[in-house]
């Protein structure tokens, strides 16, 4: 059961236009991984990741959650599976006219068609988790840039998802207050939430990934325990990205 | 000066047609309220249907938008008036300056709301439809409300500008303020009339001008 | 079908107005650079007022641009023309719609001005000055230049308005483009000479309106 496959992603390929940014990538994420992805820019792991729940059009491929594959289907269909499929962004992209509990229940009412009541109490479960119950009321404005990704989690962890995909969740951050939404990230691994992440946290990785996975031109390089990735990497370009990064 | 009172400003005048020009002011005021939920109403869906993104009806969209903005309503409203009833059209004329001027405002309204939709960020339409909104609902529940936010300055000054051209219906014989009192003026054989379609023009919209400075003072303030 | 298009698109009529609203075009051409001149320096006068630091100077100017805004321009346009006349003040239809336009228009351009005078952050004005540029160098060299370019779309949309604004002209008989449409439909009892007279204005205008709109993106990106 443990090793039963999440997420699948299969012979996937992105092209715009004559560049062809991933090149036939191949990925399992077990139930209950984290899965880190490193890479430098342009190496299209974020693009990977947004084809995960087709906020980018794969060009071919299959990608397939908990044995589901969300490149088949209508669009109601694929609506149904983006529930199943939490994304954190970058950017937070929480609703700014909204309050924070009015953010993590509109998908909940308006998509999984969850009473106010219900909805409610599940937001104010998931922001306790998340540390941020205290701040319901509050306009996302008000808060600063950790408040608001940790807000953002909640909002994606309320509608239940089957995993979790993070799309550099901490870049946009001043660097003290990146501890507080990973220790969150963290918080949901122990839980057993299935996760991929996108990210430049290599102390993070260490501490709690699976499986570090290096991607280099639209390719999987190599992958392996973050002993294996960070102790001895075995591709030459594997090694020049993590000296260039440990400076 | 007293002639220049008892020209502009003669009592007995005055007493003689305010009931007209409240009659005028009434039929103003109506042509008005239409036109503004009309056009609006019209603007928003317009600006909606074109966040689709269906090339062939943002086409349509956009040549609309094009033309009834740049457009004389004067222009629009004689061809409407005097020429339909020739192909078998009879509209009245608080109907045909009701129509011309929705039109116009729903013109103006969709690139304003446009406008409004092109400056919601891309994250947002992201961060709805990966929470499982779908294309319709991250428009309604997320792209909307922001949108008309940052709407709503420009398009108080617009429904100013529009609402004020309810005064072109006296060209065509509509008994709204200005036809009233120029037809008051020449029987009369006195500019006060005049005087008071000006002071009723000014009792309508001198608190729209007001408004409308006052969101503008509130926006500008809050982009700093 | 066949009646609609001898109704509104009669080429042989359109050929045989076209002098006509030649004339009436050349009117309104006339009338447009009179009163978008007057009105772009008349609104600055008026914006600068807006922004002085005497207060009795910003009192009058935001009454005139709230009173002129409130006003609708046609009834300013037959206030003057058929108004004065009984106070023994004759003036031409010209005169009167270039009047009654420059007080409409200076007030809609001070608005723009304004914004844009806003926008130029208070450094430059400082900048400039401690350069030793007088106030007014510091204005017209450093200020207005970067004011006019963050309001350019509006700048321009306004200017429209203007255009389409001239059109109201013909209610008091002054023969440009629409009046002579006008005079030409009535004497045909064909609404094509109207139509043309809208497809002089979409021609003069479209490229405008492009312009603002893709002006409008562009700053909104």
């Amino acid at each position: 059961m443990a090793n039963r496959p999440m997420l699948e992603i299969v012979s996937l390929e992105k092209r715009f236009g004559p560049n062809t940014i991933l090149k036939k990538i191949d990925l399992k994420v077990a139930e209950g991984e984290l899965v880190f992805v490193i890479g430098p820019s342009g190496s299209g792991k974020s693009t990977m990741l947004r084809c995960c729940n087709r906020l980018e059009e794969p060009t071919s491929g299959d990608i397939i959650v908990d044995g589901r594959n969300i490149m088949a289907g209508t669009r109601r269909d694929l609506d149904r599976m983006r529930l199943q499929i939490g994304m954190v962004f970058q950017g937070f992209h929480l609703y700014p006219h909204m309050t924070v509990l009015k953010n993590v229940t509109l998908a909940q009412r308006k998509a999984l068609k969850r009473t106010k009541a219900e909805a409610d109490a599940r937001a104010i479960d998931m922001l306790e988790q998340v540390g941020m119950a205290h701040k319901a009321d509050a306009y996302p404005g008000e808060l600063s840039g950790g408040q608001q990704q940790r807000v953002a989690i909640a909002r994606s962890l309320a509608l239940d998802p089957k995993v979790m995909l993070f799309d550099e969740p901490t870049s946009a951050l001043d660097p003290e207050l990146v501890g507080s939404v990973l220790k969150v990230m963290k918080d949901l691994k122990s839980k057993g939430m299935t996760m991929v992440v996108v990210s430049h946290e290599m102390g993070f990785a260490r501490e709690t990934a699976d499986r570090v996975v290096f991607m280099d031109g639209g390719v999987v390089v190599e992958q392996g325990t973050p002993d294996e990735i960070f102790g001895a990497p075995k591709a030459e370009r594997t090694r020049a990205f993590l000296s260039r990064v440990s400076g | 000066m007293d002639r220049f009172l008892q020209t502009f400003f003669n009592p007995v005048v005055m007493a003689q047609y305010t009931p007209d020009i409240i009659a005028g002011v009434w039929v103003t005021l109506q042509i008005a309220a239409a036109v503004i939920v009309a056009g609006i109403l019209g603007g928003l869906a317009l600006a909606c249907l074109r966040s689709y993104r269906i090339r062939a009806l943002n086409f349509f969209i956009i040549c609309y938008a094009d033309i009834f903005r740049a457009l004389p309503p004067l222009v629009v409203i004689l061809i409407l008036y005097f020429g339909f009833p020739s192909i078998g059209i009879q509209l009245s004329g608080p109907m045909v300056l009701f129509i011309v001027l929705a039109a116009t405002l729903a013109a103006f309204a969709e690139e304003i709301f446009w406008a409004g939709f092109s400056s919601v960020e891309k994250g947002q339409w992201e961060a709805g439809i990966a929470t499982g909104l779908g294309f319709t609902r991250t428009l309604a529940y997320v792209a909307l409300p922001q949108a008309v936010r940052l709407a709503i300055p420009p398009l108080v000054n617009r429904v100013l500008a529009i609402t004020k051209m309810t005064a072109l219906g006296s060209a065509i014989g509509v008994s709204e303020i200005l036809s009233s009192a120029t037809t008051a003026q020449s029987f009369s054989g006195s500019a006060t009339p005049l005087t008071m379609s000006v002071v009723a023009y000014l009792v309508i919209f001198l608190p729209m001008v007001v408004v409308a400075r006052w969101l503008e003072s509130r926006t500008a303030w809050k982009k700093r | 079908m066949d009646i609609f298009i001898d109704q509104f698109f009669n080429i042989e009529i359109m050929r045989k107005s076209l002098p006509l609203l030649l004339t009436g075009l050349w009117m309104t051409l006339q009338l447009c650079s009179a009163v978008i001149l007057l009105g772009l320096i008349g609104g600055l006068f008026v914006a600068l007022g807006n922004m002085s630091e005497r207060r009795w100077l910003r009192f009058i100017s935001i009454a005139y641009t709230d009173l002129f805004r409130a006003l609708p321009p046609l009834v300013l346009l037959i206030f003057i023309y058929a108004g004065l006349p009984f106070a023994g003040i004759n003036i031409s239809p010209f005169a009167a719609v270039v009047i009654a336009f420059l007080l409409n228009n200076s007030s809609y351009y001070a608005e723009v001005y304004r914004a844009g005078l806003i926008s130029v952050a208070k450094g430059q004005w400082e900048a400039a000055q401690s350069t030793g540029l007088s106030p007014t160098q510091t204005l017209i060299h450093v200020v207005l230049p970067q004011a006019m370019r963050n309001v350019l779309p509006d700048l321009l949309s306004n200017t429209v308005e203007v255009v389409k604004l001239t059109s109201l002209a013909s209610v008091i008989s002054l023969s440009e483009l629409l009046y002579n449409a006008g005079m030409a439909r009535s004497v045909t009892y064909n609404a094509s000479p109207l139509v043309l007279a809208a497809l002089f204005y979409l021609v003069l205008l479209w490229p405008l309106v492009r312009l603002v709109s893709h002006f409008q993106r562009r700053l909104a990106a």
